[in-house]
């Protein structure tokens, strides 16, 4: 199976004085055209790590030691430092998780979109104010002429959040990576800017990995969701099929912690205990310390992973197939 | 705006009066300059003779309300030794002080944005940390010293370099300067540089510091997910945030290097404002220290005034209004 994005045992390591601790440890991911996949998992679980590796921002002591990016058919980690330039921003485009640092303080919301463009075509000043504001009224900015003579500071952090997607737009990416950027971001602005997204995606073919660590977000907007636990994907599928007949034993505990599976009444669900820390995860499955299925054969081998169509995952004990969830995931 | 520079304004005459008093009676009490002043041969009626018309028999309080009141007029009084008006004194001084601060200043600019850019982007290659240690030595050393050794290195021992002086000068735009003569030229490099080590290590460090800073922040990152090059990263979104505190302190540096570029001309005879200081506190010459220090208090508020302009020039967020201070 290939996709546009195609992720095969990407390992991305944080050298530090005690040693190398991998932070990605082995993710495979696919991600076709025009589809949105969301990537989910705790904090510090490598969701950040994994979308910034895929364009190859990872700074030292940051550092990719292993596995294939194939954007398109080309291995991203052979790619020249001017390939990588010339495709971010261009081919692939990203969001960053919070909205108020990500523009440049003291340059003009027009500057920071016009460097977008002409970093990657030659294009006249009128053109480029033209497609800027095209840019910002699609993310539903008001008067965008306006706008975009303004400074960050001018803005609130949902239109802020507004520019940076606008941004990602600009060069009508194949790829965008979206990394929470609806965290900061109170409820209803999040719902309206999924709502756009979702369309863009739909409207222009363009393909989004969403790293999310809210479920509801991930029923409301994917079309496929993989799972993240301690720098593997242990899960991954079609939407439905994930949340409603979950295979993992840590995707079922966050389907219970997460607030739309709750009646009223009814108490949240935690996964006992804490995400393991990078430099001490337990060996074999680093979930076994936390798992209620946990078998003798957890702690010597890290299951491999289990594949059949477009579902996987990687389990020794999974959930069986009876619906063991207590409802289903509302938006 | 216009509320802000009124309050800037009532603000810049209350530290002008305050260092009046201070200073005024700070040079009152250094010492009684008619010992210095009369000739040991005068008699005891031309010395009394003196001490009325210099308005040394008056008590201190009515001597510093005479000078408030003349000041007030933009006289500054007259200078005991030389006899002239202490303000056409001074200022007759600056255009050598300049002429030295103005070149240290783009120096020290200069050398410090490339240098300081460099090291604050590549913070672990050996040039940097040669950078780097370069400053703390640059920093450590005082300014006499300084100037002593540049005086043994590139005049007694190389023979480089005149010691003293500001060799030939020529006049332009009504000032004497040794910009444009070659022997003008090569009396101004030692003082320069000297005075200009000081300011050049201050802002390497500011640049390095602000430049590696600026490399962590998330506006970079996005810059760079954007395609930017590199190039337009350092020079737009780098640069222009470290200029902030470049300008401040290029601002309050060219305001202490005017008045405090004493040292400097002290060690290399240069005819300026600092040499002039040194000489008239010797002499006891009150007006003019008074003067200087007063002139010098008005550049520092002038200076201050025209930072905060530029401030809000370069950070859009800095709105210049009543209520800051
Ligand atoms: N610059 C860094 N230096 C050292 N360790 C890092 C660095 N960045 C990330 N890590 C480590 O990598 C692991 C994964 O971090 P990452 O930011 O990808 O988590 P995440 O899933 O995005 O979490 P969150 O939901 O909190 O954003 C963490 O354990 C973190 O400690
Ligand atoms: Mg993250």
């Amino acid at each position: 199976m290939t996709g546009l994005l195609d992720i095969r045992g990407l390992r991305t390591v944080f050298h530090t004085p005690e040693g190398a601790w991998a932070a990605v440890d082995g993710v495979d991911l696919t991600i076709r055209r025009g589809e949105v996949l969301c990537l989910v998992g705790e904090s510090g679980s490598g969701k950040s790590v994994t979308g910034f590796s895929t364009v190859r921002l990872i700074d030292p002591p940051g550092e990719i030691v292993e596995g294939e990016i194939l954007f398109d058919g080309k291995d991203l980690r052979q790619a020249s430092d001017e390939e990588l330039r010339a495709l971010r921003g261009n081919r692939i485009a990203m969001v960053f998780q919070d909205p108020l640092s990500t523009l440049n303080p003291v340059l003009t919301i027009g500057e920071q979109m016009a460097e977008a463009i002409t970093a990657h075509r030659r294009c006249t000043k009128a053109q480029i104010t033209e497609e800027s504001v095209r840019a910002l009224a699609r993310v539903g900015i008001p008067s965008p002429e306006v706008r975009l003579r303004q400074y960050p500071h001018e803005f609130s952090g949902g239109m802020r959040q507004r520019v940076a997607i606008a941004i990602a737009l600009l060069n009508s990416p194949d790829l965008i990576i979206a990394d929470e950027p609806t965290t900061a971001l109170d409820v209803t602005i999040q719902s309206q800017i999924l709502y756009e997204v979702q369309t863009l995606a739909r409207e222009t073919g363009t393909a989004i990995l969403w790293i999310t660590h809210d479920l509801a977000i991930v029923a409301e907007l994917a079309d496929r969701v993989a799972v993240m636990y301690a720098g593997q994907i242990v899960e991954s599928g079609a939407v439905d099929d994930v949340l409603d007949r979950p295979c993992h034993p840590y995707t079922l505990g966050l389907l219970k912690s997460s607030t739309g599976t709750v009646r009223p009444g009814e108490r949240l669900h935690q996964i006992d205990g804490n995400a393991p820390r990078i430099d001490a995860r337990p060996s074999g499955c680093p979930f076994r310390t936390r798992c209620d299925r946990v078998v003798p054969l957890c702690s010597e081998t890290y299951p491999l992973r289990q594949e059949n169509g477009d579902r996987a995952f990687r389990c020794h004990n999974p959930v069986p197939a009876a619906p063991a969830t207590s409802g289903e995931v509302l938006p | 705006m216009t509320s802000y520079f009124l309050q800037r304004l009532i603000q810049s005459i209350a530290v002008l009066l305050a260092v009046s008093v201070v200073v005024f009676f700070a040079v009152y009490g250094i010492g009684d300059p008619i010992e210095l002043l009369v000739p040991p041969q005068a008699s005891a009626a031309e010395r009394l003779a003196l001490i009325k018309r210099l308005g040394l028999d008056q008590p201190v309080w009515s001597q510093y309300f005479t000078f408030l009141g003349n000041a007030l007029s933009g006289n500054l009084g007259t200078s005991f030794v030389h006899g002239v008006p202490v303000v056409s004194l001074i200022l007759g001084r600056l255009p050598a002080t300049l002429e030295l601060v103005l070149l240290s200043m783009i120096t020290a600019t200069v050398v410090s944005v490339p240098l300081g850019l460099y090291a604050g982007l590549n913070p672990d290659s050996r040039p940097s940390r040669i950078i780097m240690a370069g400053t703390v030595i640059g920093f450590s050393l005082p300014s006499f010293w300084k100037g002593m050794m540049l005086v043994l290195l590139f005049s007694v021992w190389l023979g480089w370099l005149p010691t003293a002086g500001r060799g030939e000068t020529v006049t332009a735009l009504g000032m004497q300067t040794s910009l444009f003569t070659l022997d003008g030229l090569k009396h101004l490099i030692l003082p320069t540089l000297n005075l200009a080590i000081p300011n050049t290590v201050l802002m390497v460090r500011l640049i390095a510091a602000g430049a590696a800073e600026a490399t962590t922040q998330d506006y970079v990152k996005f810059a760079r997910a954007k395609g930017i090059s590199r190039r337009r990263i350092v020079r737009r979104h780098i640069l222009r945030t470290i200029l902030i505190p470049v300008v401040t302190v290029v601002g309050i540096e060219f305001g202490s290097l005017v008045a405090f570029s004493t040292i400097t001309e002290t060690v290399f005879s240069w005819p300026g404002m600092g040499k002039l200081l040194i000489d008239s506190i010797y002499q006891l010459d009150r007006p003019v220290v008074v003067a200087y220090v007063m002139l010098t208090t008005l550049l520092f508020v002038g200076v201050n005034l025209l930072v905060d302009v530029l401030y809000a020039a370069l950070d859009p967020r800095v709105k210049l209004s009543g209520g800051m201070t």
